[in-house]
């Protein structure tokens, strides 16, 4: 086999609360680690950090996992954007998302999402300016950032009126998951 | 839900009461992708699957003098290498006939892998199928590949001089056309002043976020079965052909598309995949590396558009001569439709009743031109709107005025003659694009500001001697509930949302209740490509056909249920009620049995029709307006179905130091006929406006003697979320398009306007302009220094 000459080394990956205790060569990418074990929400766009599809909460911090190394991510807590809800029970930046029309071809979005969580846990009223910033390395193809802006608005606003938002169900959840660390997860601990 | 986008309407033809459409509801996509759980073609895996590359050439022309695999196919863990002597018979089909039975054109075929020759950097030579990405990357090293380089042609009008080398055909002429309408030395004559210009556009790629991918099998009937991204899952007949299988034993099962724009419309991974997936009889999957997606898959065309335009002091253009020429690369793909379109819309929505065109697209060693949003109206629309306001500054003119004096209105003939039937509200979008741009903010020292805008018209549906047709199932359940099927590939733009929401609309039923299924070739019914802004149009109306069939068993069963004439039976919110026809008194029943909307629940209904052998489901086939073609000699005849017209306007701040340009404002009004969905509507605009941004300022393909120079998005610059603002989408509905109540379509038409809005807003800060695409930092500090001692003409904004 190809990789037979590499040696690997036994990691811990913590993703959405699953615990994945994997062995893996020295150049598998944290991108290449996640989608091999099913975390397809990862996108691919273009392997080289230009284009943030690939984009995860690295304790906290989103950051493109195409450039970082499985190796280092060894231990720490990741979330994908499918951590942070589902269609029964979305998080209200992936609400917010869905109903401010920011959703189009949907590739670039679970990196989007994650950038704006990102960017609402460290500063929850965000400006226009802090939010095109937020997301300038995140591309989208399709929308012309417009609605997407007005998706992390509208994310900030009602979180912030904290009311009219009883019937999103993830709701409660959400407000801890608005702590530093980010790691708000769902499903289940292996 | 999200603040209302309400629609600025002028007063509407034949509004129906709508309950569902015209509403900017939360899309039936938005929350799968929103939570990440919608699955793309990469993200499939199946048990024993081997993984695939490709071998591509890595020169520009070249011939093949040595292609040995013994190697790669001893590496352990391949299963399979083949290249173009393992299938002698193999054709990529690269027209469209579509639906429509007619044969491919002459010279249309490439080879499935290069043999003998290859004729552009990234051509496909081998594949390769392993247990592991990294033991088929292997393999590729192994490949002994000797390539002997041969002289190339690497412009167009290179390659239609005498002696060329031989690219396409015998004299590389791809495709050609002239329109000849009135009599344009007559026109010339006529005009007080001629003015002559000549405009270049680049190579553009398309970019899209998701790079091609596809799993295919051979399931247990012998099937070929392909999971892939495309446009078009009718290519499930490209592959049998090039197989050489019958057409029922391919079958393409579309995914969720992420972005396509016209990248996705040829054939990318699927042949490769039915060819290793046969041979092996094990699923493989390909998955394009970004590289690869750009050096493999088509571009926009690059064209040289010379326009001569005669005009009289009033305004009006007396004539109007046009020669286009563009580059076609390698392969011919779906060019000569491209130069039809770029050839049928050369003159923009303008009445002008003398013209002459002729057109000519050429084979070169470069990469091959295909579909990309707007199809040649792009590269149209940048050459005829900057020379509308190089016409309007040679005549002192504003230029509103001077395209005020020209519109098309409903009535008058496009260069081919054909009529337009639609309304043409040329005039109130740009009107209403210009106003939107505000107070005009103030030059400073170092930042000239400049205002411009474009107007445009482009059609929406396929050229009409293609003979499209699309087909949709719409069915009720027993509890209410509604099932689509429509062979629709959803390319991001809404198409299945829009179904549904017309599926809803008839069947009075809320938008929660409609579910899709979508884009495979052997289970649902073929709807045709999502190209050329056709799905809302055709399978719009199929899913109106059919949804039709369905409500009038309901209404009728209603009828009988609730002892009234059908007439006076309305279906909403779930339920059927009584509603009193006009002049037979009161609006709506008071007195009804249950439910919401004071009506009978659609179920009861529902029940009462599958008892009593009522229809439920309906599958309808709805087919565009058929033509025969143009005339040769003349270019004359209709070719589209209908248009789109609309107008963007621009401000723009030009730092005449540094040459860069910032877009103070933005603002784009489209007639979009009717706005099914106003939210996705509007973000059609704001995407489709921000590509042509793009395409105005900074995308550029770059080729050097044939060979790629921006593989990566690192190098090739889209725009991001800081380069540009929000455009503002003034949606206009005047109900007059030929799509499902009285819609036009916005997919493509969105982007045609924003770059030469912009470079007639650089030229106006200037009074110097750009004639090329994209308008650089370096074109535009040329352009402030020669524009320094220009006086600028007065306008009116």
């Amino acid at each position: 086999m190809g990789g037979a000459d590499v040696s690997e080394r036994k990691i811990t990956l913590r993703v959405n609360g699953r615990t994945h205790e994997v062995s893996l060569p020295g150049h598998r990418t944290l991108l290449e680690a996640l989608r091999d074990l099913g975390h397809t929400d990862v996108k691919n766009g273009c392997e080289k950090g230009d284009c943030g599809a690939c984009t995860v909460l690295l304790n906290g911090r989103a950051v493109n996992s195409c450039l970082v190394l499985a190796w280092q991510a060894d231990g720490a807590t990741i979330v994908t954007n499918s951590g942070l809800g589902t269609a029964d029970d979305p998080h209200p930046i992936q609400t917010a998302f869905a109903d401010a029309g920011a959703v189009q071809c949907g590739f670039c979005t679970p990196g989007l999402v994650l950038s704006a969580k990102a960017l609402l846990d460290a500063n929850p009223n965000p400006t226009e300016a802090e939010i095109r910033e937020a997301i300038s390395g995140n591309l989208c193809r399709c929308t012309g950032y417009s609605q997407i802006v007005e998706a992390v608005r509208l994310a900030a606003v009602r979180s912030l009126k904290g009311s009219g938002e009883a019937s999103h169900r993830g709701q409660s959840a959400t407000d801890g998951s608005h702590s530093p660390s980010g790691s708000r997860v769902t499903g289940e601990v292996q | 839900m999200t603040d209302p986008v309400t629609p600025k309407t002028l007063p509407p033809h034949h509004l129906p009461p709508l309950k569902q459409i015209g509403k900017p509801l939360r899309r039936v996509d938005a929350l799968g992708k929103a939570v990440g759980a919608t699955q793309y073609a990469a993200d499939f895996t199946m048990p024993g699957m081997l993984h695939a590359k490709v071998l591509r050439s890595p020169i520009a022309s070249g011939k093949i003098v040595r292609l040995d695999v013994a190697r790669a196919r001893a590496l352990s863990g391949v299963a399979c290498v083949l290249t173009g002597a393992d299938l002698p018979d193999a054709k990529l089909g690269t027209d469209m006939p579509g639906q429509s039975g007619r044969a491919a054109r002459t010279g249309s075929d490439a080879p499935v892998l290069a043999t003998d020759v290859v004729r552009f950097h990234g051509e496909p030579i081998a594949l390769v199928a392993a247990e592991t990405l990294e033991i088929a990357e292997a393999a590729l090293q192994l490949i002994d590949l000797q390539l002997e380089p041969t002289p190339g042609v690497f412009c167009p009008e290179q390659g239609l001089m005498p002696g060329a080398p031989n690219v396409f055909g015998t004299d590389n002429a791809v495709a050609s056309y002239k329109i000849r309408k009135g009599d344009v030395e007559k026109g010339m004559a006529q005009a007080d002043l001629v003015i002559e210009n000549t405009f270049f556009v680049p190579f553009v790629e398309h970019a899209y976020l998701e790079p091609e991918a596809g799993v295919a099998w051979v399931d247990e009937q012998g099937t070929i079965t392909i999971r892939v991204c495309t446009q078009v899952i009718e290519h499930f007949r490209t592959v049998a052909k090039a197989l050489g299988v019958p057409q029922n034993k391919v079958r393409v099962m579309g995914t969720m598309v992420g972005g396509g724009f016209g990248g996705k419309e040829d054939v990318t991974v699927e042949i490769f995949l039915a060819l290793l997936a046969r041979a092996t009889r094990r699923p493989v999957k390909l998955v394009y590396t970004r590289e690869e997606s750009f050096l493999a898959t088509s571009k926009r065309h690059p064209f040289k558009i010379t326009h001569k335009t005669g005009v009289k002091r009033t305004g009006r253009i007396t004539a109007a001569e046009i020669t286009m020429l563009a580059d076609s690369g390698a392969y011919p793909y779906l060019t000569p439709y491209v130069l039809l379109y770029a050839t049928g819309m050369a003159a923009g929505p303008y009445k002008i009743d003398n013209v002459k065109i002729d057109s000519v697209a050429a084979a070169t060693n470069q990469p091959f031109t295909s579909a990309f949003r707007g199809f040649g109206g792009p590269q149209a629309a940048f050459a005829y709107e900057s020379q509308m306001d190089e016409v309007a500054k040679a005549l002192l003119m504003d230029p509103l005025e001077l395209r005020r004096v020209n519109y098309l209105k409903t009535g008058d003939t496009t260069v081919t003659g054909q009529a337009i039937r639609s309304a043409a509200w040329s005039e109130e979008c740009a009107t209403r694009a210009l106003a939107a741009l505000g107070e005009k903010t103030p030059d400073t020292p170092d930042r000239k500001v400049g205002r411009g805008f474009a107007s445009y018209f482009q059609s929406y549906g396929r050229i009409m001697w293609f003979h499209d047709t699309s087909r949709a199932w719409v069915g009720m359940e027993l509890d209410g509930t509604v099932i689509v099927r429509c062979g629709v590939p959803d390319i991001g733009a809404g198409q299945s949302n829009s179904l549904c929401q017309i599926a809803a609309e008839v069947l009075g039923v809320p938008l929660e209740r409609v579910s899709i299924y979508s884009t495979d070739s052997a289970l649902t019914p073929l709807a045709g490509t999502s190209t050329a802004t056709r799905q809302l149009y055709m399978s719009g109306n199929a899913v109106l056909q059919a949804a039709g069939v369905v409500r009038a068993s309901l209404v009728k069963k209603a009828a009988e249920m609730l002892g009234v004439s059908p007439e006076d039976v309305d279906l909403a919110d779930g339920e059927a009620s009584v509603v009193r026809s006009p002049g037979s008194g009161a609006a709506r029943a008071s007195s009804s049995p249950s439910g919401l909307g004071g009506g009978m629940p659609l179920a009861d209904v529902a029940a009462r029709c599958a008892s009593s052998g009522l229809p439920l489901a309906h599958l309808a086939q709805f087919n565009a307006p058929f033509t025969e073609g143009l005339d040769p000699e003349t270019g004359r005849g209709d070719i589209w179905p209908d248009f789109t017209f609309g107008a963007q306007a621009v401000e723009v701040a030009v730092d005449t130091e540094t040459g860069e340009v910032e877009i103070l404002k933005s603002a784009a009004c489209h007639d979009v006929g009717r706005a099914i969905n106003p939210a996705a509507a509007r973000g059609q605009i704001a995407g489709g406006s921000h590509q042509g941004l793009g395409y105005a300022l900074m995308e550029e393909y770059v080729v050097k003697d044939g060979m790629t120079q921006t593989p990566s998005l690192s190098e090739y610059l889209i725009p991001t979320a800081v380069d540009f603002p929000s455009t503002e989408a003034i949606l206009l509905e005047s109900g007059t398009g030929v799509g499902p109540f009285g819609a036009k379509g916005i997919g493509e038409p969105s982007l045609t306007p924003a770059a030469p809005a912009v470079a007639n807003a650089i030229a106006d800060a200037l009074g110097v302009r750009i004639f090329s695409l994209p308008l650089t930092r370096e074109k535009v500090l040329a352009a402030a220094d020669a524009g320094k001692n220009v006086v600028k003409p007065d306008r009116h904004w």
